[in-house]
């Protein structure tokens, strides 16, 4: 890039800029200055441009205003102060949003243009996007740059952004099923997600531990399946208003039904569907994966896909594939007596590619596209060219960046996760090992490198609940925010500190949970209620 | 599954099978429906025959025999908050409400039978020992002081569990109880992070749930110095983080007085020579200008060769014994630095002066035996940390020792012991040291006494402290940090040696978890797994 050194220069000066410049994640191009306006909270308004796609009637963007007032200035009603007749030039009023193509009721996908530019300067206070999208990301990072004095006065720094991310794919993982986490918690996390302009929440809806989703085909699944069926379940309208509330702030839900392994909560509420693991010539009472071999088996899958794909909008599915635990297979008698007749000779990885495969013709007939963990890969299923692989083993059966290569390598599209599953904690600052990853640091040519579609922090459920969720995710799930949005060039470790503190404590300010990063404070500290 | 190894009195076969019922469902294991008790008192026997409560018609009263009158606040309000956890738990709506219940248990009669120390601040000679009586129509529970009376009523809470009809229920039962160690201490940092009042509060309940009874405060070091002190204000003028980062005097008297009414005694650490770059902002010449290759302004440790500092001292201690009314002090002595000593050519004529050569260890004990006086004139006890020990300073008979160093903390526990000094542990329980899994299990593991020692020496260990530096932690994640992974530490301080079974531990404490997520205390989960009853 050729102005790369330029840029950099910008992004020192950007360092100095004071409190304005505490962005996060740091944008494509700033160029800020300590020459600043004050916006007085009575009179500010976020306006349409006349010429804007988008105009007032607008769900996203009508709520994005609504939210972004109420975080700058708190929901308090500000006084106007006594008119003194004089009028400050230096004064800034308005946010004026042009969107140039319409699109307010859609949904963002994969391919949604998060661009937007802002301009605050003499003439103007101005943003600009190709999308609602990216007036979303631009609204945030506007919010960001507004200061207040010790006084009290708001101000803005005269500032030109430009800016996109790196990656089209920044996701989060939660899992509901280990722990069940309240809607709210949830809904929380979408507010938070949408600070770090996080765009997909991977929504890792059941496993072994329960089956919280309610499904209206079989709602056995939900009785039998959740810990709780009257409270530890999230209904059709649960999942509507997740969904929706994160629509309205740019993310993608992206829902988990992980087979064949991790089932155990379906067995429950659904006979015959998982495999009866044997103990000599006798079944042993326990159970293993989804039972393969059994045409019942996808005649479930294909009436249960058909409900998943009707309530999950996103073109995406994930349909997991991880861990698949051979020994019940191995144990049992019918298993065997398949494996023969097919010509699968000792290797279960073909039985399991009959699965997987059998299972993504059904999804793909449904007009899906999906996402699936790395061992379909590894195990040389043979998928679809646009199938999506998602990597999470840190160094089996190769290193992640290895694992990364192989995969471009063959043609398919890569999401990242191994450095980045949260839910490990150690002590100290392990924020800074998930910011020095570079998702493109493996051997492989531009193709190669542009197959990688983005990265996902994951934060596994079975030491996590809503207890130590939001300190366990916030900020150290910024710091993966920002791998995946900025430019690869930016990755001083001192630089970033700086910002994410204050970053920070601009969570705790807006209501968020965020742990510390070291010693220190903000000026106002979490509050139990 | 294993059988429970549980100590004598076993809890009877109703619960083993009630155990074995849980256990069947498998990964879907869930807070126990029974008791569980956390920490598990000295003994326990369980009737499997079953009363039954009704919020409308159960109180705790004083016993008309009791020492301890209406006129004792401190019991009138426990009452209040028991009543409160007893029956916090959901209504369930689908049963008929009143109906359902004949209150088989009407009444708690609590019963102090010596002079109740009602008025006064816990100690570490207090008597935590009670008895308790369940049955029907009236239990009862005993004891010598208030102070066995606030365990009692936190172990008859933990007693009463809700059936899968949401029926408040208790076993017939009696229990006999004590501590294995009278100091069961937390110790939290509010130096590194400010922690607002309410979260100190929040903790104080917790920590009366796990039956601690000590709060350790390191209020003050390096980072910042938020106790507000009315003999030198500057110091927090300056030392704090923000003029809204400190504790005033009337703060500090409500986190006494509220630790006070839950049996908990309030240990102050003003911790020197070392970590105390904080005090410097308000206190000139107090610490150590460093010479050399420094920048002039960077000072070092209290400077120990001033009389001024001495004088400084002897006023500000004097106002801490009098605003904390505990017995002790903690007088830190922890991490000193000689290097900036080193640099400096007064401290060096002064070493010489002394006959100190260059063992700058000298020069940190002078220090400390001139402080540790000034508390003893204070008609105050000191307690400091292992390297007050460690660096041969004289410690007059009674000064408790804290060990802290992880590596070979054992022969550490032998030596201060050896010596004939009291010792409190925190080596292995220094909680802020994160890590991915069931850590609780480590904690737990710990046997105190498990050192070379005469029975004289084990007799010097006081107890333990599990410890939550402040570097990483503050408000927002304190309590997931500390909740229920101190509790390990707090079984491990109050129950029988041989309680030591991790199945039977993680049965009890995941539902103990529970217990204290339905009574607001943010708990972090111990595993996999769901809380009945929380609604959430």
């Amino acid at each position: 890039m050729a102005g790369a050194k330029l840029w950099l220069l910008l992004l020192l000066a950007g360092a100095f800029a004071g409190p304005a410049a505490a962005l996060w994640p740091w944008p494509q191009y700033i160029q800020t200055s300590d020459w600043h306006y004050t916006i007085s909270p009575h009179s500010f308004q976020f306006k349409y441009h006349v010429r804007s796609a988008a105009q007032s009637g607008c769900s996203v963007l009508d709520e994005a205003f609504q939210r972004y007032r109420d975080l700058l200035f708190g929901a308090e009603s500000w006084q106007r102060p006594a008119l003194t007749g004089e009028q400050h030039t230096s004064e800034k009023d308005s946010l004026v949003i042009l969107v140039v193509t319409p699109g307010c009721d859609q949904l963002p996908s994969l391919e949604s243009v998060e661009n937007y530019t802002l301009t605050i300067n003499n003439e103007q206070c101005f943003l600009l996007s190709e999308t609602v999208w990216g007036a979303l990301r631009g609204l945030e990072t506007f919010s960001q740059l507004v200061w207040r004095s010790p006084e009290g006065t708001f101000f803005i720094n005269k500032t030109e952004i430009e800016d996109f991310p790196r990656f089209p794919h920044r996701g989060l993982l939660l899992d509901t099923s280990r722990h069940y986490l309240p809607l709210h918690s949830i809904l929380d996390t979408l507010d938070v997600m949408a600070y770090n302009k996080f765009n997909v929440f991977h929504w890792h809806l059941v496993d072994d531990s329960s089956f919280p989703y309610e499904s209206f085909t079989f709602p056995e699944l939900t009785r039998k399946g959740s810990y709780n069926p009257a409270t530890h379940i999230y209904t059709a309208q649960d999942v509507k208003e997740v969904i929706e509330y994160a629509r309205l702030r740019g993310i993608r839900v992206l829902a988990e039904f992980d087979t064949p392994g991790h089932t155990l909560s379906w067995g429950r509420g659904v006979s015959g569907l998982l495999t009866p693991c044997y103990s000599g010539s006798q079944p042993s009472g326990t159970f293993g994966p989804v039972n393969p071999i059994l045409n019942s088996t996808y005649e479930f899958m294909n009436t249960f896909f058909l409900e998943v794909n009707s309530v999950f909008p996103d073109f995406y599915l994930h349909l997991g594939g991880d861990e698949v635990d051979f020994a019940c297979w191995k144990s049992n008698p019918d298993v065997q007596a398949f494996m023969k007749k097919k010509g699968f000779g000792n290797d279960f990885k073909q039985l399991e590619s009959f699965y997987i495969q059998t299972l993504l013709d059904i999804v793909s007939a449904y007009g899906k596209g999906y996402v699936v963990w790395q061992e379909v890969f590894d195990n040389k299923v043979k998928v679809l060219p646009d199938t999506i692989i998602q990597v999470w083993r840190e160094e089996v059966p190769v290193s992640y960046l290895k694992e990364l290569a192989l995969i471009t390598e063959a043609g398919f599209r890569a999401l990242l996760s191994a450095p980045w599953y949260l839910n490990r904690i150690s002590y100290g600052p392990d924020w800074e090992d998930f910011y020095r990853v570079d998702p493109l640091s493996f051997e492989g040519g531009p193709e190669q490198k542009a197959l990688v579609i983005g990265g996902e922090a994951c934060m596994w459920g079975e030491y996590v609940d809503s207890t130590n969720l939001v300190p366990r995710l916030w900020p150290r799930a910024g710091a993966v925010a920002e791998r995946l949005w900025s430019n690869k060039v930016v990755t001083d470790p001192d630089f970033a500190f700086k910002r994410l503190a204050h970053f920070r404590c601009e969570l705790l300010r807006r209501g968020v949970q965020a742990q510390p990063l070291s010693v220190g404070y903000c000026e106002q500290e979490f509050e139990q209620t | 599954m294993e059988p429970r190894a549980l100590r004598p009195p076993r809890l009877p076969g109703l619960l083993a099978a009630l155990a074995l019922l849980l256990a069947a469902q498998g990964p879907r294991a869930s807070a126990a429906r029974g008791p569980a008790l956390w920490p598990l008192p000295l003994s326990v026997q369980t009737a499997p025959r079953v009363l039954h409560l009704s919020p409308d018609a159960f109180h705790i009263a004083n016993d008309p025999l009791s020492q301890a009158g209406a006129s004792c606040t401190l019991l009138q309000e426990a009452f209040r908050r028991y009543q409160n956890y007893i029956f916090g738990g959901p209504v369930l709506k689908h049963l008929p409400a009143k109906s359902r219940v004949k209150a088989d248990v009407q009444q708690l009669l609590v019963s102090v039978v010596l002079d109740s120390e009602c008025e006064m601040y816990p100690s570490i000679t207090s008597d935590e020992s009670y008895s308790l009586v369940v049955k029907e129509p009236v239990a009862f529970l005993k004891a010598n002081r208030v102070w066995g009376v606030l365990r009692g009523l936190e172990t008859f809470s933990q007693l009463v569990y809700q059936d899968t009809y949401g029926t408040y229920t208790v076993n017939e039962s009696t229990i006999t109880d004590s501590p294995r160690f009278p100091h069961r201490g937390i110790l939290i940092d509010t130096a590194r992070h400010f922690l607002p009042v309410k979260s100190i509060l929040k903790t104080l309940d917790a920590m009366a749930f796990n039956k601690f009874n000590v709060l350790h405060w390191h209020i003050v070091d390096d980072q910042s110095f938020p106790y507000q002190s009315t003999t030198f204000p500057e110091l927090s003028n300056k030392g704090s983080y923000s003029k809204s980062h400190v504790y005033t005097p009337n703060e500090v008297r409500s986190v006494i007085e509220y630790a006070r009414l839950r049996g908990i005694r309030i240990i102050p650490e003003f911790d020197s020579p070392g970590h105390t770059q904080s005090w410097g902002k308000g206190q000139e010449n107090l610490l150590t200008p460093c010479y050399g290759g420094h920048q002039p302004e960077i000072s070092g440790p209290i400077n120990p060769t001033l009389n001024t500092t001495y004088s400084f001292l002897c006023k500000l201690f004097k106002e801490i014994s009098w605003v904390f009314p505990d017995q002790f002090i903690h007088l830190g002595g922890d991490e000193v630095e000689f290097e900036c000593w080193e640099s400096n050519p007064n401290i060096q004529k002064f070493m010489k002066q002394k006959g100190f050569g260059t063992d700058f260890r000298q020069l940190e004990s002078f220090y400390m035996q001139k402080l540790l006086n000034i508390i003893s004139t204070l008609k105050k006890g000191s307690i400091v940390w292992q390297e007050v020990f460690d660096n041969h300073v004289k410690l007059q008979q009674g000064t408790v020792v804290q060990v802290w160093k992880e590596e070979m903390y054992t022969n550490d526990l032998s030596a201060v012991t050896a010596a004939g000094f009291p010792v409190i542990l925190s080596a292995p329980w220094y909680l802020d040291r994160i890590s991915y899994g069931q850590d609780w299990r480590i904690y737990y593991a710990v046997e105190p006494l498990d050192f070379s020692g005469t029975q004289e020496q084990k007799k010097l260990v006081l107890g333990g402290e599990a410890c939550l530096w402040g570097e990483y932690v503050d408000s927002t994640n304190l309590s997931p940090r500390l909740w229920p992974r101190a509790s390990a530490i707090g079984e491990r301080l109050w129950s029988g040696k041989e309680v030591r079974s991790l199945d039977d531990a993680y049965k009890r404490l995941t539902a103990h978890r529970c217990r204290m997520v339905r009574r607001g205390i943010a708990a972090e989960p111990l595993f996999t797994g769901y809380c009945d009853n929380v609604l959430k």
